[in-house]
């Protein structure tokens, strides 16, 4: 049940002095970055002045900005000619990020990624399903490679193309499939169009769901629809993409691999750090990275570390599920929110289809919030009064969850516009002050 | 009992005409239309010659359709001929979900077409009272 043993389950004094160790070699590779050796002569930072895992709080942390600013290679640590692959971030708006991998890289993260999959019983005889998008994106060669090292048989089959992702799974027993969450959703209304029924028809038993935060609602709509165990991926391409962290058969929380990242929670407004159990920004230390070591890069994400061990007897501590970038967050009627709760409101009622929208506007001066739902034709009785009820129902059920009151609109299945990507399910059209 | 076409439909301008072109094409005759709408969304009923096929022929363009059993009675079309069957709902307590009609002219007859809750309760009821009620096929022969 273990890929690798001995480092999966290692104990925390064990894990503490590799992670030292591997500390201190990160910052003397990252040395050679012309970022961070201008950065270790200003503070004083060598290898031999971090002597506990405290000292890294000594290191500057960085940012998606610190990354732009120093576009393209001002984070480069080996000689150009030793990178064999470049990575981009996306999704995000201005310039891109890059990341630069050596060919040791590219085989320390592959062998991340074969650890996780083999962890939730993925095995070199296993057919698996690839349906994220290569290039750029790290979801898809991320996951490609990572197969390919455990030995199972990879369709590469990319992101998109509904029918013939379905015609490659039956035709060629697909046992697991890596899928974007949203689109996984999407794809069980194509199913029914063909006519075939996942359980009956198809040979899936896992799915690894990723690159978008999600909620154990959809996580369990996509078990029910395609039959399947379906684990939770936390990666980004600034360390790496995925592998960082995974869930293990226990589906609670994600190990992250603290053999090969330091992780630390903080809180973003003081940059403090916040006891295990307290939601906060992850902030990632990549330690086996020789083309292009970050340190200390703040994430966005906000989760919490669960301060309880794993019964499945791994030590990498877990982090919950990403409630959302600091960046999603929405402000309306001067409350926070994530558009996450508002998925984890919908996907709960039965009569909401899989896909909807967040509408922001600007009224006589006020923020004036619409989600627009789309129900399920499944659940559609052609009784007036029930779908009254359902949308009274996700009324009270968004009040309670958001502490503002939408309004809501139910509207046909499969009419509401859907990406094949990642899902844009915020239009914010309120006016800009200031 | 007879069925209904139900459709949901969000009040967007063109939302009918695109359900009454692709009945047309698929030649299929309505009987009786009527729509019920609340907050943005509408639901539409149709009593059509071919139920299962119109149900069939809307769902694979894309619409959500549902067949509904409804009570079909059939009644000389001069006046009174309503108020007799309210009375039988109203003294077994019958709550009246939906109820609209049509008239067949030719042959001076009516069509009340009702929903209600206490589906099979109604249905004796209105036998027991000597109404005549109309399966689908009967019904769509009219
Ligand atoms: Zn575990």
């Amino acid at each position: 049940m273990y890929w690798n043993k001995d480092i999966e389950t290692l104990d925390r004094d064990g894990l503490e002095k590799m992670q030292l160790a591997l500390l201190r070699k990160t910052v003397e590779q990252a040395g050679h970055s012309p970022y961070y050796q201008l950065l270790f002569q200003q503070e004083g930072i060598a290898p031999d002045t971090i002597k506990g895992l405290d000292d890294i709080r000594r290191i500057p942390f960085i940012t998606k900005d610190t990354l732009r600013e120093h576009y393209p290679y001002g984070f480069l640590a080996v000689p150009r000619g030793q990178i064999v692959r470049m990575h981009s971030s996306s999704g995000t708006t201005g310039r891109a990020t890059v990341i630069f991998h050596t060919a040791r890289d590219i085989d320390e993260w592959a062998g991340l990624v074969a650890r996780c999959m083999y962890m939730t019983g993925v095995r070199p005889d296993d057919v698996f399903q690839n349906m994220m998008g290569y290039g750029l994106f790290t979801g898809g060669l991320g996951f490609h490679y990572g197969a390919e090292k455990l030995g199972a048989m990879v369709i590469p089959a990319g992101a998109g193309n509904s029918k013939r992702q379905i015609m490659l799974m039956q035709e060629f027993d697909a046992t697991v499939i890596h899928i974007i969450p949203s689109y996984g959703l999407h794809l069980v209304e194509t199913f029914r169009t063909m006519g075939i029924d996942p359980h009956k028809d198809l040979k899936l038993r896992i799915a690894f769901i990723g690159a978008e935060p999600h909620t154990e609602e959809t996580r369990q709509r996509i078990e029910q629809a395609y039959g399947v165990k379906a684990y939770n991926s936390y990666g980004l391409s600034e360390m790496n993409g995925p592998g960082v962290a995974f869930e293990c058969p226990c589906q609670n929380g994600l190990h992250t691999w603290e053999d090969s990242y330091i992780l630390e929670v903080i809180d973003p407004a003081t940059l403090e750090p916040v006891p295990d159990g307290v939601e906060g920004e992850l902030v990632f230390t990549s330690l086996r990275r020789e083309g292009m070591p970050l340190l200390r890069y703040r994430t966005r994400d906000l989760a919490f570390v669960y301060p309880e061990p794993c019964p499945c007897g791994r030590t990498h501590r877990r982090i919950s599920r990403i409630k959302g970038r600091t960046d999603d967050m929405l402000i309306v009627k001067g409350v926070n929110m994530f558009p996450i709760q508002i998925e984890k409101a919908l996907m709960a009622i039965p009569e909401v289809g899989s896909n909807f929208q967040i509408i922001l506007d600007t009224i006589d001066d006020n923020d004036f919030m619409t989600v627009k739902a789309e129900i399920r034709a499944e659940m559609f009785t052609g009784d007036l009064k029930h779908l009254e009820s359902v949308r009274k129902r996700i009324i009270d059920d968004l009040r309670s969850e958001l502490l503002v009151t939408p309004r809501v609109e139910l509207v046909e299945p499969d009419t509401l516009p859907k990406s094949e990507g990642k899902a844009v399910r915020v239009f914010d059209n309120r006016k800009q002050w200031g | 009992m007879a069925q209904q076409v139900c459709i949901f439909a969000e009040n967007k301008p063109g939302r009918l005409e695109r359900l009454t072109k692709i009945l047309k094409d698929a030649h299929i005759n309505m009987r009786a239309i009527t729509i019920a709408t609340s907050q943005g969304f509408g639901i539409i009923k149709l009593i059509v010659n071919d139920p299962v096929k119109t149900a069939e022929t809307l769902r694979a363009k894309g619409l959500t359709a549902y067949l509904r059993e409804v009570i079909a009675v059939l009644m000389d079309d001069q006046p009174g001929g309503l108020q007799k069957i309210a009375e039988v709902f109203a003294r077994k307590e019958i709550n009246i979900e939906d109820a609209y009609g049509f008239v067949i002219k030719d042959k001076n007859q009516a069509v009340m077409i009702f929903d209600v809750e206490e589906m099979p309760e109604a249905v004796t009821l209105l036998s027991k009272a000597g109404f005549i009620l109309l399966n689908d096929e009967e019904l769509y022969n009219l």
